[in-house]
């Protein structure tokens, strides 16, 4: 139940935020075509856990995706930098690294991660372990020390496992 | 100035476009053809953004949201065709259809 | 608005443009599909928001910032679903990558035991 409210809540700004127009008319469709959204929605049965995440750790969030940022900001000036080389210096290799969340989720936060750093491209994926194509050392050691694993388990919110190496 | 800062960051996303279609015209397999369209999507979406201001035009934007919804599930689309020559196929046990 | 944020902007644009270019370079560059989006990559998450970001600081705080942001959030969620359900499609039709032999074993490995998983 708590879910719907959030669902009518997240599209009611969506519609305000796109439409721009505060009158009574457009305001009146808004509010019935979000109802319909809702019901359509609720009948099949896709706010649940996956559709409408509103368990996880937004807290925790908050640190997550600054971090994540810095680290696409360093790993993009690294493949640039590579790219950019005349001698092309990349050495491309499979790695496999391990996923301990417990939820398809937050697997799938992981995963997306991985993917959206540049130098690391997750290909193939099994319950609790991803492979992953890395184009370059640096950014394969990256991801072997664990760290976005660690901290994406922690927005899921379950105990954090330790993580080897250090950060810096 | 920011003008003719929008119409340097036009001038370089109409130039990678080139390139992204020498790509997709030689590009050695199918993937790399989709791949390159996939990119052509995502540049195309940049430049409708970035051609709203230059026109003082922002309600481009739309146009731009719109774009990015289908490069997205056209890309999804022909992956999933190219693979399994069907676009109603199920793989999996439990749910169908993923690829 | 002062022009020190215009400023700022430009330079955001700017360095977007850079590596938009950058990652058409690599595009071109680059040996297989596997690295190649590596190349495609840079193009959706740096040159994309740095650019977006330059826009946003220029246009203030209105409704066509939101709604940059949500493109912005957009594009950040499903460029890697893209990119990882081309690379599933390639690997799956016998597309080989670039790598080192161990790579290579540990790669086979990974898709026999992922083709006993969906039973194909």
């Amino acid at each position: 139940m708590l879910r719907l409210f959030s669902l009518f809540f997240v599209l009611s700004l969506f519609w305000l935020l796109l439409s721009g127009i505060f009158s009574v008319l457009i305001l009146i469709l808004g509010i019935n075509s979000i109802i319909l959204c809702v019901f359509i929605a609720r009948r099949m049965a896709i706010v649940d856990k996956e559709g409408h995440p509103i368990h996880l750790t937004y807290l925790i969030g908050l640190s997550y995706f600054p971090w994540l940022l810095k680290e696409i900001v360093k790993s993009n000036i690294e493949v640039a930098q590579a790219i950019l080389k005349p001698s092309l210096p990349i050495s491309p290799r499979i790695i496999h690294v391990p996923a301990g969340q417990n939820e398809e989720l937050g697997q799938v936060i992981f995963a997306n991660s991985i993917t959206l750093t540049p130098g690391t491209v997750s290909i193939a994926h099994e319950p609790g372990r991803i492979t992953v194509h890395a184009l370059l050392n640096s950014t394969a050691k990256v991801l072997e020390r664990g760290e976005m694993n660690a901290r994406v388990c922690l927005l899921e919110g379950d105990t954090l496992p330790s993580f080897n190496g250090s950060e810096k | 100035m920011i003008t003719y800062m929008f119409s340097i960051a036009a001038v370089a996303i109409l130039l990678v476009m080139a390139m992204t279609l020498f790509r997709a015209a030689i590009g050695p397999n199918t993937y790399d053809r989709i791949l390159a369209v996939n990119v052509f999507g995502t540049l195309a979406v940049i430049l409708i953004a970035v051609l709203g201001f230059l026109k003082g035009r922002p309600e481009f934007l739309d146009l731009a949201l719109v774009y990015a919804l289908i490069n997205f599930i056209g890309t999804i689309a022909v992956a999933k065709y190219i693979r399994f020559n069907d676009m109603g196929i199920g793989t999996g046990r439990d749910e169908g259809g993923d690829i | 608005m002062g022009s020190w944020v215009d400023l700022v902007a430009c330079l955001f644009i700017l360095t977007g443009s850079v590596f938009v270019c950058i990652g058409g370079i690599g595009l071109l560059r680059l040996r297989d599909v596997f690295e190649r989006m590596h190349g495609a990559s840079l193009i959706d998450t740096m040159g994309l928001g740095m650019i977006f970001l330059g826009l946003m600081l220029f246009s203030g705080f209105n409704l066509v910032t939101a709604k940059l942001a949500i493109i912005l959030g957009f594009v950040l969620v499903t460029s890697p679903t893209a990119t990882h359900a081309l690379a599933q499609a390639a690997l799956h039709s016998g597309v080989k990558p670039n790598v080192d032999d161990a790579s290579q074993n540990l790669l086979d490995k990974t898709l026999v035991s992922e083709r006993e998983n969906i039973g194909e």
